[in-house]
């Protein structure tokens, strides 16, 4: 076997690519999210691991106050993180329309800064732990490895919410104004659509995302106000790879790139950080626009 | 039919007595700070077909945008179908029944023909059915699964009207519709702008072609340094020739 030939046991590279691969659903999710943001708003949401985070804190939010438990967590803090997006949108956002494109990643940036210093203020930067839901605890024996059900849940429930928003984007009426107004806003609103609507709700949605990804890492983490901020520098990473705005380039990437870091982990551990910067790094070299950008 | 035969006996001539659909006041528009045009007076009646003429920059197209709500600074009076729009966004002013068709025709290259086709809202009642623009525009039929912007320029021409005229939009503003293309086409959509007509519909045609746009027109405006200059009606086109002389040679 392969694996024989190179000296590595199946059981560490199996478990490593698995490893990767949950990795990569959040790299996905994320990615995602700043796709469509990105597309509608023309804005690199920096704020993004912020928001991120206050999915997870909403999901602690909602235990202790309310007595909600995960799985009403996995539909309400987005929900509510998402709200909070509409409210940004409105109030801040909607400002920056036709001003060069630094102001508004200076103000997501700094909107980060601030969500994040006001957590680590209330809530200290250690973390809190959040236990999985029961009908999740226990896992499976794969024979190469032991998967937490927990773990291939959050694969499953990621894979299925990038492939609904694909199925959304490419396949609804709401997903052909999203992708016109993508390419033209203005002659998109001439046509009657009612375009600043549309953006507020890609922003409310890409946050939503974000949020649904913070639900899902809870129980793997801890709940912590940094954990955004160390996960989102990588997250930028992929979304230069798969280009800028494109759909199926950040959830493909995102996967991928999760993977990679994971069989890196196997070769070479000590490179494992930093492969992906270096993927970066080779493809804007060789495809500036990402690997499923479009080059203007 | 009988839609046809009025608009034909009528001509331009007895406009004044005829339900206005677009009246245009001392309109002034800004692009940042250049000032493009300088009190526009104009006025559309329901079933007219009427040209924009003038030179590149004359404000023809700008005359367009600023109607549909494409610029950001404009003052004066717009008014469609009896509704001030001056201040209006344009997803509303669409919903008036104005359907654009811009001149770089604006077909969404991530949006196959048929998505293109699909794409604008329905503003009013009485659009045509899809059946019935793959009737007249048999190509797009046939390439409906195509990349919209795979199209051929003839093509994506067909498409940027096909799509505004399933809206039920009854105002269409067409800008250079036959700018770059074969002459065959150019007969194609002459074809498509009488069956309009006939139909009823109101037409504002920016052109430069004015071979294919004498015949149609109910009246011209001619357009120069920002301003209408010149309106000349379909019985005065060889009376007046010398101000097309002066205003459209090049």
């Amino acid at each position: 076997m392969l694996t024989d030939l190179l000296g590595i046991p199946p059981q560490v590279l199996f478990g490593q690519l698995l490893l990767g691969l949950i990795n990569g659903a959040f790299y996905a999710v994320l990615s995602l999210g700043l796709a469509v943001i990105f597309g509608l708003l023309n804005i690199v949401n920096f704020s993004h691991g912020a928001l991120y985070m206050l999915g997870a804190f909403a999901t602690l939010a909602l235990v202790q106050f309310f007595g909600i438990g995960y799985w009403g967590a996995l539909v309400l803090a987005p929900l509510m993180v998402g709200a909070l997006g509409i409210v940004i949108e409105r109030l801040l956002l909607r400002r920056l329309v036709g001003v060069d494109h630094l102001y508004g990643l200076l103000l997501t940036f700094g909107l980060a800064l601030v969500i994040e210093g006001t957590f680590v203020k209330l809530f200290g930067a250690s973390g809190i732990p959040y236990a999985a839901p029961a009908a999740l605890s226990g896992g499976v024996n794969l024979g190469f490895m032991f998967l937490p059900w927990y773990r291939a849940w959050v694969v499953l429930a990621s894979v299925v919410v990038c492939l609904a928003t694909w199925l959304l984007f490419e396949r609804t009426k709401i997903g052909a104004y999203l992708r016109a107004g993508t390419e033209n806003p203005k002659l998109l609103q001439a046509f009657g659509v009612n375009v600043p609507m549309l953006t507020t709700l890609a922003y409310g949605y890409g946050v939503a995302l974000a949020a649904f990804a913070g639900v899902l890492a809870a129980p793997i983490t801890q709940v912590n106000p940094l954990m955004g901020s160390n996960l989102i520098i990588v997250v930028f990473a992929v979304v230069v790879i798969g280009g800028m705005g494109s759909i199926i380039g950040a959830i493909v990437t995102g996967l991928a790139m999760g993977m990679i870091e994971g069989l890196t982990k196997v070769f070479w551990p000590e490179a494992s950080a930093t492969v992906i910067f270096l993927v970066m790094a080779i493809v804007l070299i060789l495809r500036p626009a990402g690997l499923f950008g479009k080059t203007a | 039919m009988s839609a046809i035969i009025e608009n034909h006996e009528l001509g331009g001539q007895h406009v004044s007595e005829r339900i206005e659909e677009l009246r245009i006041q001392d309109l002034h528009a800004f692009y940042g700070e250049s000032h493009a045009l300088h009190g526009i007076d104009l006025t559309v009646c329901q079933g007219e077909l009427v040209t924009l003429l003038g030179r590149n920059g004359a404000g023809r197209t700008t005359t367009l945008r600023a109607i549909v709500g494409l610029i950001g600074r404009r003052t004066g009076s717009i008014m469609v179908k009896g509704t001030e729009v001056i201040n209006t966004a344009p997803h509303i002013i669409a919903h008036l029944g104005v359907g654009y068709c811009p001149e770089e025709r604006g077909i969404f290259a991530s949006l196959s023909v048929e998505e293109n086709l699909m794409l604008p809202p329905r503003v009013a009642a009485g659009g045509m059915s899809v059946e019935e623009l793959y009737d007249m525009f048999p190509n797009l039929a046939e390439r409906r699964r195509s990349q919209g912007t795979r199209l051929s320029g003839g093509e994506q021409q067909m498409l940027a009207m096909a799509r505004i005229l399933r809206t039920g939009a009854n105002i269409l503003l067409l800008d250079e519709i036959t700018e770059g293309l074969a002459p065959v086409i150019v007969d194609k959509l002459t074809e498509v702008l009488i069956a309009l007509k006939a139909r009823g519909y109101t037409v504002v045609l920016v052109e430069q072609n004015f071979r294919f746009a004498a015949p149609l027109a109910d009246r011209h405006f001619v357009m120069d340094h920002g301003k209408i200059v010149a309106t000349i009606r379909q019985d005065e086109l060889a009376a007046k020739q010398h101000i097309f002389d002066k205003y459209l040679s090049v």
